[in-house]
Protein backbone atom coordinates (compact mmCIF):
# COMPACT_ATOMS: atom_id res chain seq x y z
CA UNK A 1 0.00 0.00 0.00
CA UNK A 2 1.12 3.37 -0.91
CA UNK A 3 2.11 5.72 1.95
CA UNK A 4 -0.55 8.49 1.21
CA UNK A 5 -3.04 5.75 1.06
CA UNK A 6 -2.01 4.24 4.15
CA UNK A 7 -2.03 7.44 6.16
CA UNK A 8 -5.61 7.89 4.59
CA UNK A 9 -6.54 5.25 5.97
CA UNK A 10 -4.99 5.73 9.28
CA UNK A 11 -7.26 8.93 9.20
CA UNK A 12 -9.86 7.47 8.56
CA UNK A 13 -10.26 5.00 10.84
CA UNK A 14 -9.04 6.64 13.74
CA UNK A 15 -9.90 10.28 12.53
CA UNK A 16 -6.25 10.92 13.51
CA UNK A 17 -6.47 14.03 10.28
CA UNK A 18 -9.00 16.00 11.31
CA UNK A 19 -6.78 15.55 15.65
CA UNK A 20 -3.95 16.24 14.03
CA UNK A 21 -5.39 19.61 12.60
CA UNK A 22 -6.64 20.60 15.72
CA UNK A 23 -3.45 19.98 17.71
CA UNK A 24 -1.47 21.75 14.96
CA UNK A 25 -3.06 24.91 15.26
CA UNK A 26 -3.47 24.63 19.04
CA UNK A 27 -0.18 23.90 19.57
CA UNK A 28 1.36 26.04 16.57
CA UNK A 29 -0.68 29.40 18.43
CA UNK A 30 1.39 27.93 22.06
CA UNK A 31 5.12 27.82 20.24
CA UNK A 32 4.23 30.98 18.37
CA UNK A 33 2.91 32.54 21.20
CA UNK A 34 5.73 31.70 23.56
CA UNK A 35 8.47 32.56 21.17
CA UNK A 36 6.81 36.06 20.40
CA UNK A 37 6.38 36.57 24.31
CA UNK A 38 10.31 35.37 24.83
CA UNK A 39 11.15 37.91 22.07
CA UNK A 40 8.87 40.94 23.57
CA UNK A 41 10.19 40.41 26.67
CA UNK A 42 13.58 40.68 25.84
CA UNK A 43 12.82 43.76 23.15
CA UNK A 44 11.11 45.76 25.99
CA UNK A 45 13.71 45.42 28.47
CA UNK A 46 16.71 46.41 25.92
CA UNK A 47 14.94 48.15 22.80
CA UNK A 48 18.10 48.81 20.89
CA UNK A 49 19.46 45.94 18.77
CA UNK A 50 21.21 43.63 20.41
CA UNK A 51 24.84 42.45 20.28
CA UNK A 52 26.47 39.38 19.33
CA UNK A 53 26.48 38.23 23.29
CA UNK A 54 22.45 39.21 23.74
CA UNK A 55 21.76 37.78 20.44
CA UNK A 56 23.24 34.41 22.00
CA UNK A 57 21.57 34.50 25.01
CA UNK A 58 18.22 35.11 23.21
CA UNK A 59 18.72 32.48 20.62
CA UNK A 60 19.54 29.99 23.29
CA UNK A 61 16.53 30.63 25.49
CA UNK A 62 14.18 30.66 22.52
CA UNK A 63 15.52 27.75 21.01
CA UNK A 64 15.77 26.10 24.21
CA UNK A 65 11.64 26.68 24.49
CA UNK A 66 10.67 25.64 20.85
CA UNK A 67 12.69 21.95 21.60
CA UNK A 68 11.29 21.82 24.57
CA UNK A 69 7.73 22.72 23.05
CA UNK A 70 8.20 20.43 20.24
CA UNK A 71 9.07 17.40 22.66
CA UNK A 72 6.25 17.99 24.58
CA UNK A 73 3.79 17.76 22.24
CA UNK A 74 5.62 14.97 20.63
CA UNK A 75 4.76 13.17 23.71
CA UNK A 76 2.08 14.06 25.40
CA UNK A 77 0.30 14.19 22.43
CA UNK A 78 1.11 9.90 22.17
CA UNK A 79 0.67 9.37 25.40
CA UNK A 80 -3.38 10.57 25.42
CA UNK A 81 -3.65 9.39 21.45
CA UNK A 82 -2.51 5.90 22.33
CA UNK A 83 -4.73 5.70 25.19
CA UNK A 84 -7.49 6.32 23.57
CA UNK A 85 -7.08 4.95 20.15
CA UNK A 86 -6.58 1.53 22.31
CA UNK A 87 -9.56 1.78 24.25
CA UNK A 88 -11.96 2.60 21.03
CA UNK A 89 -10.40 -0.77 19.38
CA UNK A 90 -10.94 -2.44 22.48
CA UNK A 91 -14.83 -1.12 22.04
CA UNK A 92 -15.01 -1.95 18.18
CA UNK A 93 -13.27 -5.67 19.18
CA UNK A 94 -16.15 -5.99 21.69
CA UNK A 95 -19.00 -5.11 19.66
CA UNK A 96 -17.28 -7.46 16.70
CA UNK A 97 -16.19 -9.88 19.28
CA UNK A 98 -13.24 -10.82 16.81
CA UNK A 99 -9.31 -9.40 17.00
CA UNK A 100 -8.94 -6.47 14.79
CA UNK A 101 -5.43 -6.53 15.43
CA UNK A 102 -4.37 -7.21 11.93
CA UNK A 103 -7.09 -5.45 10.16
CA UNK A 104 -6.98 -1.74 8.75
CA UNK A 105 -8.46 -0.81 12.38
CA UNK A 106 -5.47 -2.00 14.21
CA UNK A 107 -3.24 -0.66 12.10
CA UNK A 108 -4.64 3.10 12.66
CA UNK A 109 -4.94 2.23 16.12
CA UNK A 110 -0.83 1.72 16.02
CA UNK A 111 -0.13 4.45 13.80
CA UNK A 112 -2.60 7.05 14.33
CA UNK A 113 -0.85 8.36 17.38
CA UNK A 114 2.41 8.62 16.00
CA UNK A 115 0.65 10.55 13.00
CA UNK A 116 -0.84 13.18 15.45
CA UNK A 117 2.34 13.52 17.92
CA UNK A 118 4.30 13.95 15.17
CA UNK A 119 2.28 17.07 13.57
CA UNK A 120 1.40 18.02 17.46
CA UNK A 121 5.78 18.07 18.16
CA UNK A 122 6.58 19.50 14.87
CA UNK A 123 3.97 22.34 14.69
CA UNK A 124 5.45 24.31 17.81
CA UNK A 125 9.07 23.39 16.62
CA UNK A 126 8.79 24.70 12.93
CA UNK A 127 6.68 27.76 13.50
CA UNK A 128 9.32 28.01 16.45
CA UNK A 129 11.93 28.30 13.96
CA UNK A 130 9.83 30.33 11.63
CA UNK A 131 9.88 33.68 13.72
CA UNK A 132 13.72 33.09 14.88
CA UNK A 133 14.86 33.05 11.55
CA UNK A 134 15.30 36.56 11.97
CA UNK A 135 18.08 35.77 14.90
CA UNK A 136 19.55 32.66 13.12
CA UNK A 137 20.45 34.30 10.30
CA UNK A 138 21.14 38.07 11.03
CA UNK A 139 23.28 38.28 8.11
CA UNK A 140 20.19 37.34 6.05
CA UNK A 141 18.19 39.94 7.39
CA UNK A 142 20.68 42.68 7.42
CA UNK A 143 19.39 44.12 3.74
CA UNK A 144 15.64 45.04 5.53
CA UNK A 145 17.89 47.42 8.38
CA UNK A 146 15.78 46.50 10.88
CA UNK A 147 16.49 45.12 14.53
CA UNK A 148 16.31 41.33 14.01
CA UNK A 149 14.27 41.92 17.26
CA UNK A 150 11.31 43.68 15.36
CA UNK A 151 11.51 41.65 12.57
CA UNK A 152 10.90 38.84 14.78
CA UNK A 153 7.94 40.49 16.33
CA UNK A 154 6.56 40.95 12.84
CA UNK A 155 7.23 37.14 11.87
CA UNK A 156 5.73 35.94 14.79
CA UNK A 157 2.55 38.51 14.77
CA UNK A 158 2.37 37.16 11.00
CA UNK A 159 2.59 33.23 11.84
CA UNK A 160 0.14 33.87 14.55
CA UNK A 161 -2.50 36.02 11.82
CA UNK A 162 -2.11 32.72 9.46
CA UNK A 163 -2.49 30.10 12.21
CA UNK A 164 -5.84 32.51 12.35
CA UNK A 165 -6.60 32.45 8.62
CA UNK A 166 -5.84 28.84 8.57
CA UNK A 167 -8.64 28.27 11.56
CA UNK A 168 -11.11 30.78 9.59
CA UNK A 169 -10.96 28.45 6.55
CA UNK A 170 -11.37 25.10 8.51
CA UNK A 171 -14.89 26.53 10.27
CA UNK A 172 -15.96 28.32 7.04
CA UNK A 173 -15.93 31.60 8.75
CA UNK A 174 -14.44 34.82 7.10
CA UNK A 175 -10.61 34.33 7.33
CA UNK A 176 -9.99 37.66 7.77
CA UNK A 177 -12.17 38.16 10.85
CA UNK A 178 -10.76 34.72 12.46
CA UNK A 179 -6.98 35.84 11.53
CA UNK A 180 -7.31 39.52 12.80
CA UNK A 181 -8.99 37.90 15.66
CA UNK A 182 -5.80 35.57 16.59
CA UNK A 183 -3.99 39.30 15.97
CA UNK A 184 -5.49 40.97 18.36
CA UNK A 185 -4.81 37.94 20.77
CA UNK A 186 -0.98 38.63 19.82
CA UNK A 187 -0.85 41.89 20.20
CA UNK A 188 -2.91 42.19 23.75
CA UNK A 189 -0.34 39.45 24.89
CA UNK A 190 2.55 41.76 24.06
CA UNK A 191 0.65 44.40 26.00
CA UNK A 192 0.40 42.77 29.12
CA UNK A 193 4.22 41.31 28.69
CA UNK A 194 5.30 44.56 28.45
CA UNK A 195 3.16 46.03 31.23
CA UNK A 196 4.41 43.31 33.34
CA UNK A 197 8.12 43.05 32.94
CA UNK A 198 10.86 45.55 34.16
CA UNK A 199 12.42 47.82 31.64
CA UNK B 1 -11.76 -28.22 -12.73
CA UNK B 2 -14.94 -26.39 -10.95
CA UNK B 3 -15.20 -22.56 -10.83
CA UNK B 4 -16.86 -20.28 -8.28
CA UNK B 5 -19.00 -18.02 -10.00
CA UNK B 6 -21.14 -16.48 -7.24
CA UNK B 7 -21.50 -15.56 -3.68
CA UNK B 8 -23.82 -13.98 -1.12
CA UNK B 9 -21.97 -13.36 2.10
CA UNK B 10 -23.36 -12.36 5.19
CA UNK B 11 -21.08 -9.64 6.96
CA UNK B 12 -20.60 -8.28 10.32
CA UNK B 13 -18.93 -5.47 9.68
CA UNK B 14 -17.82 -2.03 11.95
CA UNK B 15 -19.47 1.28 10.68
CA UNK B 16 -16.20 2.62 9.37
CA UNK B 17 -15.42 1.85 6.52
CA UNK B 18 -18.73 2.38 4.78
CA UNK B 19 -20.49 -0.14 2.30
CA UNK B 20 -19.18 1.80 -0.90
CA UNK B 21 -15.06 1.91 0.12
CA UNK B 22 -16.07 -1.81 1.79
CA UNK B 23 -17.52 -2.94 -1.92
CA UNK B 24 -14.91 -0.89 -3.75
CA UNK B 25 -11.85 -2.00 -1.93
CA UNK B 26 -13.58 -6.21 -2.37
CA UNK B 27 -13.95 -5.55 -5.67
CA UNK B 28 -10.38 -4.32 -6.11
CA UNK B 29 -9.21 -7.85 -4.72
CA UNK B 30 -9.38 -9.11 -8.16
CA UNK B 31 -10.10 -8.34 -11.79
CA UNK B 32 -13.55 -8.91 -12.91
CA UNK B 33 -15.49 -8.77 -9.78
CA UNK B 34 -19.01 -7.40 -9.37
CA UNK B 35 -20.22 -6.52 -6.02
CA UNK B 36 -23.11 -5.25 -4.31
CA UNK B 37 -24.18 -5.09 -0.78
CA UNK B 38 -27.36 -4.61 1.24
CA UNK B 39 -27.32 -3.09 4.66
CA UNK B 40 -29.53 -5.61 6.61
CA UNK B 41 -29.46 -4.26 10.43
CA UNK B 42 -27.31 -1.10 11.98
CA UNK B 43 -25.91 -1.50 15.34
CA UNK B 44 -23.82 1.30 17.68
CA UNK B 45 -21.05 0.37 16.24
CA UNK B 46 -21.75 -2.58 13.81
CA UNK B 47 -23.75 -2.92 10.80
CA UNK B 48 -24.91 -6.58 9.54
CA UNK B 49 -24.86 -6.53 5.41
CA UNK B 50 -24.96 -8.82 2.82
CA UNK B 51 -22.48 -8.97 0.12
CA UNK B 52 -23.44 -10.56 -3.60
CA UNK B 53 -20.02 -11.10 -4.97
CA UNK B 54 -20.00 -12.04 -8.96
CA UNK B 55 -17.44 -12.79 -11.30
CA UNK B 56 -15.87 -15.14 -13.89
CA UNK B 57 -13.17 -17.04 -11.28
CA UNK B 58 -13.70 -15.65 -7.99
CA UNK B 59 -10.69 -16.80 -5.06
CA UNK B 60 -12.70 -17.24 -1.81
CA UNK B 61 -9.33 -17.19 0.13
CA UNK B 62 -8.61 -13.38 -1.95
CA UNK B 63 -11.99 -12.48 -0.81
CA UNK B 64 -11.93 -13.72 2.57
CA UNK B 65 -8.51 -11.92 3.38
CA UNK B 66 -9.71 -8.60 2.02
CA UNK B 67 -12.64 -8.88 4.34
CA UNK B 68 -10.89 -9.59 7.39
CA UNK B 69 -8.33 -6.96 6.48
CA UNK B 70 -11.15 -4.70 6.46
CA UNK B 71 -12.00 -5.17 10.34
CA UNK B 72 -14.78 -7.43 9.13
CA UNK B 73 -16.20 -10.75 9.74
CA UNK B 74 -17.68 -13.33 8.17
CA UNK B 75 -20.80 -14.74 9.66
CA UNK B 76 -22.23 -17.21 6.69
CA UNK B 77 -21.98 -17.71 3.00
CA UNK B 78 -25.76 -17.73 2.14
CA UNK B 79 -25.36 -18.54 -1.30
CA UNK B 80 -23.00 -19.93 -3.69
CA UNK B 81 -22.69 -20.66 -7.77
CA UNK B 82 -20.25 -22.65 -9.27
CA UNK B 83 -20.17 -24.06 -12.78
CA UNK B 84 -17.40 -27.11 -13.64
CA UNK B 85 -15.79 -26.86 -16.94
CA UNK B 86 -16.23 -29.56 -19.57
CA UNK B 87 -12.66 -31.92 -19.32
CA UNK B 88 -11.16 -31.47 -23.02
CA UNK B 89 -9.20 -34.86 -22.28
CA UNK B 90 -12.30 -36.90 -21.83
Amino acid sequence: MKLCARIALIGEHSQSISIARRYFVVNGFDGALTMLGIIVGFYHSNPGPPNAAALTIIVSACLGAAIALGASGLSSAYISESAEQKSELQELEAAMVDDLDGSSHGLAARWGPWLVALVNGLAPLLISLFILLPLLLPEAFSLLRANVLETAIVLGLGAIFLLGVFLGRISGHFWLFSGLRTLVIAIATSGVIILCTPN
Amino acid sequence: MVLLKRLVLDILKPHSPNSLDFCATLAAAAVDMQVSCRVIAVDAKTESVEVCIEGAELHFDQIEASIRAQGASLHSIDEVEVVSLVDQNS
